[in-house]
């Protein structure tokens, strides 16, 4: 049990109120029906699975209802930092005593 | 999303249809509650207790969702109800017997009376411009009404969050997690609050609350 902040609410709340979406940054190709088979599996099926930092996409679930993201370390389960849809982590992996904005 | 707004032209009216039965076509209306004969418990059941509980039903749930930084719409908002939408998250604004519950940073809660969601929605439709939803789900879920002495000692059993007066003031709303299901809970007052809660929910809450509140008493009220 911890508390996770939402960015759109404003405050921390359960983490029951939340649920994990998996990998943050994906970008859908523009074109899907120019990708290879190759290309458009890895975008749909391929996820990093990392021991250590991750960039995650979560929801607000019971809440707001909206999309966020969070940088996790999948070890400890710290949470890093959160930032909004469209936004880049300032904690990536290499950097990690980044802890501002 | 202001590029969207530029690009959309209005294509058509939407349909706006009166959900509720015509004068004298013997449908009668049901709350969720219905069943739970309120009436008949708040005479009949404990005049006395910590916990009071009256379901406001039948009003009209109007959910707006539109762009918090499109000044025409929020004047549009404040023309049709005479109150402005609460941008400020989790906050809430009353005003006589027309609320307005912030949901998301797009989306709104409007509560009215049942009897002139029609009139409000189709005024809406002839007010609002741009890009916006408006969805009227008054069937879909109804308000319950708690006060008394032991109210957040029973909210403390329902739901994670925290209810101590600098954490949870007057004017305050949260969408959580309730009892295994979730609500819509503002604090109207110091002691008083009121829950959103969807139809399909409403008799498992209802059992759940009457379970919850019974070492305070419960007093039901119409
Ligand atoms: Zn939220």
């Amino acid at each position: 049990m911890f508390y996770i902040y939402c960015p759109h609410c404003g405050e921390h709340r359960e983490e029951e109120e939340f649920h994990a979406k998996g990998q943050a940054h994906i970008v859908r190709p523009i074109d899907p029906a120019a990708c290879d088979d190759k290309a458009w599996g890895e975008y749909l099926f391929f996820r990093k699975n990392p021991r250590g930092l991750h960039h995650e996409l979560w929801i607000h679930a019971a809440g707001c209802r909206k999309f966020f993201n969070m940088t996790r370390d999948t070890v400890t389960y710290e949470i890093k930092e959160i930032y909004k849809i469209g936004e880049q982590p300032s904690v990536v992996a290499g950097n990690k005593l980044a802890g501002n904005k | 999303m202001s590029d969207l707004e530029s690009n959309v032209e209005v294509v058509a009216k939407a349909a706006v249809m009166n959900q509720l039965p015509a004068d004298g076509s013997g449908v009668r209306a049901e709350s969720p509650l219905f069943h739970a004969e309120l009436e008949v418990l708040a005479k009949q059941g404990p005049q006395q207790g910590g916990v009071h509980l009256r379901e406001n039903k039948l009003q009209g749930h109007l959910t707006l969702r539109c762009n918090q930084n499109n000044p025409d719409q929020l004047a549009a908002v404040e023309t049709v109800l005479g109150l402005a939408l609460p941008i400020q998250p989790l906050t809430a604004v009353v005003k006589g017997d027309i609320s307005i519950r912030w949901m998301s940073p797009d989306e709104w809660l409007i509560v009215v009376p049942g009897e002139q969601t029609f009139d409000i929605e189709s005024c809406f439709r002839d007010v609002m411009t741009g890009h916006y939803s408006l969805v009227n789900g008054s069937g879909g879920q109804t308000i319950i009404e708690l006060w008394g002495p032991d109210v957040v000692s029973l909210l403390k059993k329902c739901t994670p969050i925290d209810f101590h007066p600098t954490q949870f003031p007057v004017g305050k709303v949260v969408s959580s997690i309730f009892a295994k299901s979730g609500a819509v809970i503002s604090r109207t007052g110091e002691d008083r609050f009121e829950l959103v809660i969807r139809r399909s929910f409403a008799d498992y809450l209802w059992l759940w609350l009457q379970d919850a509140s019974r070492e305070y008493g419960l007093v039901i009220e119409v």
